[in-house]
């Protein structure tokens, strides 16, 4: 699975961060930041339970290679 | 694994749990009732986005584009349920339906309190809970001011900042010494209170509400020292009363909401369980019983009651730190821990970038039992991480000036 992040709906809450410090970092005006797109198997349920946590959804994950997968 | 979950309550808390049990592959019945006749909505930016018009009512919906459909749920909306029947296992609902269910989760929220004699007229004087608050007060704030925010609490503050944003006059009463204090302390409380002074809000303190007397062009507010204030709109954000009053026959165990274990399960009750800010859950780490009114904790509740009617022998997720946050005149205010329990609060300020952000640390004993970070989402996100590892006060205000210093990654 990979990750996408709409900078543009980020209202910097930061829960992603709290849940999955792996993959999700803010930069210093409170946006989004993706450290890793790739999510293995076994950081799956992690990677989800922070794109739940988002107040905005902002992020999600897609299969590699789908059609939003650049 | 139960055949039908009946969700009584149509918010973030019910709509989250009938996602999660749908993810994580639910296939029984789900059917949700909800008192609003309105599709399920997100409430945080009822006294924001939806207050200045940068948010429509579509774009806060909850269920997604696919409907209740998309969801497998059948919404039954317009419903109250006027009672609950724990050992027929059924809910009934006003006009004399029953519904049975294998598993319940109650997830019927709060209501604003209101002062006697000034009840939301919708017209003048309103509360903000409901779509149909943030709506009407939205057209009454586009038809200029002055308003009186009474309650100089986040929804209060939030409505305060939406209003002089559109350019209205606002003045906010406090009926204690210090706005603010009961949630952020007195000192935190001060800091927040100089921002609204800055932004051109007049905050009255210990101006106790005796009266609010609707007129033809609006209201007037009358205090109990005497003074008296006239406003076009008023608005009345003095705190919340659990909606747990259709429960009160049931026999489930009810203290300033219902009581719950550590996996949100009601224990006297077979099959029910309650999420969100009517659910007063137990926390084992301190031995308390917690009932907390923020979004984070709704959608955290929610996954756990969903796991716990998916897999009933499985340990409940613990409960995370409490994390909450506020937006008010574009300053990003966010809370992790329990600003109560310390002993002492410090205000630090970092630079970042040569923008300076504020931070209270507040602590007991010197271990961080509390964080507050205004605009600084990044600094609210290593105070989290230090929450959960229980670090001492000392080493998060060390981890800060790192992290602003572009020295540290944030967790």
């Amino acid at each position: 699975m990979r990750i996408h992040a709409d900078i543009g709906k980020c209202q910097g809450y930061g829960n992603c961060v709290a849940i999955d410090a792996k993959h999700f970092d803010l930069d210093d005006d409170g946006m989004v930041v993706v450290l890793d797109d790739a999510v293995a198997p076994d950081e799956l349920d992690t990677t989800e339970e922070a794109v739940r946590s988002c107040p905005v959804s902002a992020i999600w994950t897609q299969a590699a290679g789908g059609p939003a997968d650049e | 694994m139960s055949e039908r979950v009946v969700i009584v309550g149509s918010s973030v808390a019910g709509v989250r749990t009938a996602q999660d049990l749908r993810s994580g592959g639910f296939d029984g019945e789900i059917v949700m009732l909800g008192e609003e006749r309105e599709l399920p909505y997100d409430k945080p930016p009822l006294s924001k986005q939806v207050l200045v018009g940068s948010m429509t009512e579509d774009e806060i919906g909850l269920l997604g584009a696919g409907g209740w459909d998309g969801l497998g749920v059948e919404g039954r909306l317009g419903q109250r349920a006027t009672a609950l029947d724990i050992d027929e296992r059924l809910v009934q609902v006003e006009g004399g339906d029953e519904v049975e269910y294998d598993a319940l989760v109650i997830a019927t929220g709060v209501r604003p309190r209101t002062l006697p004699g000034a009840l939301g007229d919708h017209e003048s004087v309103f509360a903000v809970r409901e779509l149909r608050d943030g709506r009407e007060l939205s057209r009454a704030l586009a038809g200029g001011g002055p308003l009186m925010v009474v309650g100089a609490g986040f929804i209060g503050a939030e409505v305060a900042s939406s209003a002089r944003s559109l350019g209205v006059d606002v003045t906010m009463a406090e009926a204690l010494q210090a706005p603010f204090a009961r949630a952020l302390g007195a000192e935190v409380g001060q800091h927040l209170t100089e921002l609204h002074r800055s932004q051109g809000v007049d905050v009255l303190t210990e101006a106790s509400v005796a009266a609010i007397e609707t007129t033809r062009d609006g209201a007037v507010v009358r205090f109990a020292d005497g003074r008296s204030r006239e406003a076009a709109t008023v608005v009345v954000g003095i705190g919340t009363t659990p909606n747990t009053e259709w429960l009160a026959s049931s026999g489930i165990p009810l203290e300033d909401g219902v009581l719950v274990d550590e996996g949100c399960a009601v224990q006297a009750a077979e099959g029910v369980y309650a999420v969100g800010d009517v659910a007063r859950r137990w926390d084992p780490a301190t031995d308390v019983y917690r009932r907390v009114e923020h979004w984070t904790n709704a959608v955290e509740q929610a996954h756990v009651v969903a796991q716990q009617i998916i897999h009933p022998l499985a340990p409940a997720e613990a409960a995370k730190a409490p994390y909450f946050w506020s937006d008010q005149f574009g300053t990003k205010i966010q809370m992790v821990g329990r600003p109560h329990d310390a002993d002492r609060v410090e205000l630090h300020t970092f630079d970042v970038r040569g923008s300076a952000k504020t931070v209270a640390l507040y602590s007991r004993g010197g271990g961080f039992v509390a964080g507050v970070t205004f605009g600084w989402p990044r600094g609210v996100a290593a105070c989290r991480s230090a929450w959960a590892a229980g670090q001492p006060v000392e080493d998060v205000q060390r981890a800060l000036l790192a992290l602003s210093s572009g020295m540290a990654p944030v967790a």
